[in-house]
C-alpha cells in the first residue's frame, strides 16, 4: 500500500473543532452513587431483564440476557442494589426502560468471566462466545452488536479497524488510539484470530499523527497495518472506509462481508482484548465532553449509566447557556431534551452547543445547484430524493434508492437551500420499511 | 368560382361520410353503461374525501347503484341527500351513526413543556429525529399533518395542538392514519364528553410535562351516571364508547387537569390558558 492517505468519492470537510479536547488526556470518573442503566443500548431485539428491585449486584454482574442473535446481554456498571426498574428518557427523546442501581460504594467485581490469558492458543469460538457474553457493540455510535460482524456467512479476507473518528469535535477514539496503543493492537489480533485471519488494517484520519506514529511503532508486533486517511466525513462510515482501504464496494442493500471485510470500531476492539484479557464485559467506555460552552473540554472514561448531568458536572459545567445538547458528533449526533439521559456503550460524544452555531433557518425551494450530488459518498440524488419525498411519492423515493443512503448528512451540510435533506430519507426509509410491513401482514 | 365551389361540396361530403362511419362505430362499439351512476355521482357531494371506504364519489355511486353499500355510508351527505338518492335508486337510504373525530391531547404550548425545532414542518417527520418537540411522548405533535389531510378543513391548529371542531368534521377518518401518535379515534358524534389524554404514563410523570394530563384520581369515574360509563385502563381513564357518559359529566366531575372535556368547548376555546 502507498503512503498516500487514502479517500472515497464524495463528502464534506466541516470545521473539525478537535482541538478542544484532542490534548486532554483521558481521566477516570469518580465512582457515582446511582446509575441509571437504559436496558436496550444495542440495534437489534432489546435484552430481557433477569434482575428485580431489591436485588443485590456485583460489578460486571449480569442485568438483562441477549434475547436473540442480534442482541446483546448488558451487566451492572458497579457493585450495589437495583433500587428501580422503571422508564428514564432516552437517547431518541422518547423514556425507556432502565435499570436504576445504587452504589455501596466498594465497587467488588463479580465477572462471570475467567480471563483467557493465552488467546494465541485458545479456540476461536471460545474467544467469539467471550466477544457474545461480554455485550460488545460498536462503539462508534451505531451500537450494532459486534459479534454478529464475527460470525460472517461469506468467506472473509480483511479486517478493518475503524480509527478514523471522522465525526467533528470528538477525539474520545484519538486519545484510545494514543494512551491505549497496544490494547487497540491486541484487540485487532483477537478479533483476527477470530475470523481466522493473519492481519488486520487499521485506518486513521491523518489529522491524527501522534495516534498514527504510536499505532506504527507498536503495530509490527501484532501484524497490524496503520493507513492514513485523508480528512473527509463520513471517513469513518463502514462502506466508505471500506473503500477508501480497499477500493471494494459494498452493493446497496448489503454487507462488508459481501466483499470479504469486517469492520470493526478501536474501541470495540479494545472492548474485546478487556473481556478476553481481563475477563471484564463492557461497561465502561470513552467519552468525549466538549462543544464551546463547556468550561474544562476533555476526555473522560465513563461507566454506562451516568447521567449526562454527571459528565457535563466533571466537565466543569458551562461557560454559556447552551442551546443544544447532543448525544454523537455534530453531524450525526441526536439532539435531546433532557439532561437525565445517560451514557450508553455508544456514546461517543457529549457535545453542547452555543447559541449562535445553531441555525435557525428555513428550508427554501431546491435551486437545482447539485452540490448535495457532489456531496453524498453513496452516489445518489439527495436533491430529487427530497422533491420525491416532500411530495410524499415515497415509490419513486425507492426507486431512486433512498435505502442506501446512510443519513451521514453530508447533503444537508452543504445544501445552500438549507433543506433538512437527511431529516426526507429518513422519512422515507420509515414509510417505505411500513408499506412493506403493512403488505408482507395482508 | 368553380374551384371554391368544388373545395367546399368536397369537404362537405367528407365530413358527412366521416360522420356516418363514426356514427356507425359508436352505435357498433357501444359501451353499456348504467345511466344511474352518473345521475347518482351528481347527487353525491363531489368532495371525493374517500369517508365512504371506496375511491371517491364516483366509484361509490357504482358500489350503490350495484348494492353494495348504501347511500348513508356517505359520511359528508345529510340525511335528507342520501333520502333523495335512495328514492331516485327505490332503495332504503340505511342507518349509520355519524363518528367524528377526536384529538385525544389537550397540550398546547401554553400548558406542555417544548423544545425548539426547525427541520420539516410535519408530524411524521418530526417523530423521526427526536419524538417530536415535546416533553410528551403520546402527546399532539402540533405540525398539523392531520389538519393538512382533512378536505373540509375541520382540524385548526390552535398554539400547537390539533382541535377538531365537530360542526365541521364528518367523520371520513383521513386524519386518522397522518396521527404518528395515534391520537386521533373517531368517535359517536351524539358524545360530546371526552378525554383529552392519550398518556399511560404514571400521573407525577405525565405532570411534569402537560399541565393538563389525566392524573388517573377518577373522580370522573366516581361521578358518572354508572361505573362503566368510563374505562380505567393504568393510569389513564377513558370514555366507553359503547356506554358514553352524558355531557353534564363535565361540570359534576370537577376534573382538577380539566383533561376531561366537551368537544364543543373546547373547540370553542373554552379551556385555553388552563392552569394549575
Amino acid at each position: 500500500m502507498s503512503d498516500k492517505p487514502r479517500k472515497f468519492k464524495g463528502g464534506v470537510h466541516p470545521e473539525d473543532s478537535k482541538a478542544l479536547s484532542a490534548s486532554k488526556p483521558v481521566q477516570t470518573a469518580p465512582l457515582l452513587g446511582k446509575y441509571t442503566v437504559i436496558v436496550h443500548q444495542n440495534i437489534g431485539a432489546p435484552p430481557e431483564i433477569v434482575v428485580k428491585k431489591g436485588d443485590l449486584v456485583k460489578k460486571g454482574q449480569l442485568l438483562a440476557k441477549a434475547t436473540g442473535f442480534v442482541s446483546v446481554p448488558l451487566h451492572a456498571p458497579t457493585s450495589g442494589t437495583v433500587t428501580a426498574i422503571e422508564k428514564c428518557p432516552g437517547p431518541a427523546c422518547v423514556s425507556v426502560p432502565a435499570i436504576e442501581i445504587t452504589a455501596d460504594g466498594q465497587d467488588e467485581w463479580g465477572s462471570p468471566f475467567e480471563p483467557i490469558a493465552d488467546w494465541q492458543n485458545a479456540d476461536p469460538a471460545v474467544l467469539k462466545q467471550r466477544v457474545v457474553d461480554a455485550g460488545i457493540v460498536g462503539m462508534g455510535g451505531a451500537g450494532f452488536p459486534s459479534h454478529v460482524k464475527l460470525s460472517p456467512t461469506k468467506p472473509v479476507d480483511t479486517l478493518i479497524l475503524n480509527g478514523a473518528e471522522c465525526e467533528p469535535y470528538l477525539t474520545a477514539d484519538h486519545r484510545l488510539m494514543l494512551e491505549q496503543t497496544e490494547d487497540v493492537l491486541l484487540g485487532a489480533a483477537i478479533l483476527a484470530r477470530i475470523l481466522g485471519l493473519e492481519t488486520a488494517v487499521i485506518g486513521v484520519e491523518a489529522n491524527k499523527p501522534d495516534a498514527i506514529s504510536k499505532l506504527n511503532a507498536f503495530a509490527s508486533n501484532y501484524n497490524v497495518t496503520v493507513q492514513t486517511l485523508a480528512v473527509n466525513y463520513p471517513q469513518g462510515a463502514e462502506k466508505q472506509l471500506i473503500y477508501a482501504l480497499t477500493g471494494r464496494e459494498v452493493p446497496i442493500g448489503g454487507l462488508p462481508m459481501d466483499v470479504g471485510c469486517v469492520v470493526q470500531n478501536v474501541a470495540s476492539a479494545v472492548a474485546v482484548a478487556d473481556a478476553v484479557i481481563k475477563g471484564h464485559p463492557s461497561i465502561e467506555r470513552i467519552t468525549t465532553v466538549t462543544g464551546e460552552p463547556v468550561v474544562n473540554p476533555g476526555n473522560w472514561r465513563f461507566r454506562i449509566g451516568t447521567p449526562i448531568s454527571k459528565a457535563i458536572e466533571l466537565a466543569g459545567g458551562v461557560k454559556v447557556q447552551p442551546a443544544k445538547l447532543l448525544l454523537g458528533g455534530p453531524m450525526m449526533g441526536f439532539a435531546q431534551n433532557s439532561l437525565d439521559v445517560t451514557v450508553m456503550k455508544n456514546t461517543s460524544g457529549i457535545l453542547l452547543i452555543p447559541v449562535e452555531q445553531v441555525s435557525q433557518y428555513t428550508s427554501e425551494p431546491c435551486i437545482r445547484c447539485g452540490r448535495c450530488v457532489e456531496a453524498c459518498p453513496m452516489d445518489i440524488l439527495p436533491a430529487t430524493i427530497s422533491q420525491a419525498v416532500e411530495n410524499e411519492r415515497f415509490d419513486w423515493a425507492e426507486q431512486l434508492n433512498v435505502a442506501a443512503c446512510i443519513e451521514c448528512g453530508s447533503c444537508s451540510y452543504v445544501c445552500p437551500s438549507h433543506r433538512p435533506l437527511n431529516q426526507h430519507f429518513k422519512r422515507a426509509k420509515a414509510e417505505i420499511l411500513a408499506a412493506k410491513r403493512k403488505q408482507q401482514k395482508k | 368560382m368553380m374551384l371554391i365551389i368544388t373545395a367546399v361540396l368536397f369537404t362537405a361530403g367528407l365530413g358527412a361520410l366521416l360522420a356516418l362511419i363514426i356514427g356507425a362505430t359508436a352505435r357498433a362499439f357501444a359501451v353499456e353503461t348504467d345511466s344511474r351512476i352518473e345521475t347518482v355521482t351528481e347527487m353525491l357531494p363531489g368532495v371525493n374525501c374517500g369517508g365512504c371506504g371506496y375511491a371517491g364519489c364516483a366509484d361509490f355511486a357504482k358500489a350503490i347503484v350495484e348494492g353494495r353499500t348504501l347511500p348513508v355510508q356517505c359520511p359528508v351527505s345529510t340525511s335528507v341527500h342520501t333520502a333523495r338518492i335512495a328514492e331516485y335508486l327505490g332503495i332504503t337510504a340505511g342507518e349509520k351513526e355519524k363518528v367524528i373525530a377526536v384529538v385525544r391531547c389537550g397540550g398546547s404550548c401554553a400548558v406542555t413543556v417544548r423544545s425548539p425545532y426547525n427541520g420539516v414542518s410535519d408530524c411524521r417527520s418530526a417523530v423521526l429525529v427526536a419524538g417530536g418537540a415535546k416533553g410528551c411522548d403520546f402527546g399532539c405533535v402540533g405540525f398539523a399533518s392531520c389538519a393538512r389531510a382533512c378536505p373540509f378543513d375541520a382540524i385548526e391548529m390552535r398554539d400547537g395542538l390539533a382541535v377538531v371542531h365537530p360542526e365541521l368534521c364528518i367523520g371520513c377518518g383521513k386524519c386518522v392514519d397522518t396521527c404518528p401518535k395515534n391520537l386521533i379515534v373517531l368517535t359517536p358524534a351524539a358524545v360530546d364528553v371526552h378525554v383529552y389524554c392519550n398518556s399511560p404514563e404514571k400521573g407525577a410523570v405525565k405532570t411534569k410535562v402537560c399541565k393538563t394530563a389525566c392524573i388517573a384520581c377518577r373522580k370522573c369515574v366516581k361521578a358518572a351516571d354508572n361505573e362503566t360509563q368510563m374505562t380505567v385502563n393504568g393510569f389513564l381513564v377513558a370514555d366507553n364508547y359503547s356506554n358514553p357518559p352524558i355531557s353534564d359529566l363535565v361540570e359534576k366531575a370537577k376534573c382538577p387537569t380539566k383533561a376531561l372535556r366537551l368537544a364543543s368547548k373546547h373547540a370553542a376555546g373554552a379551556y385555553e390558558g388552563v392552569s394549575k
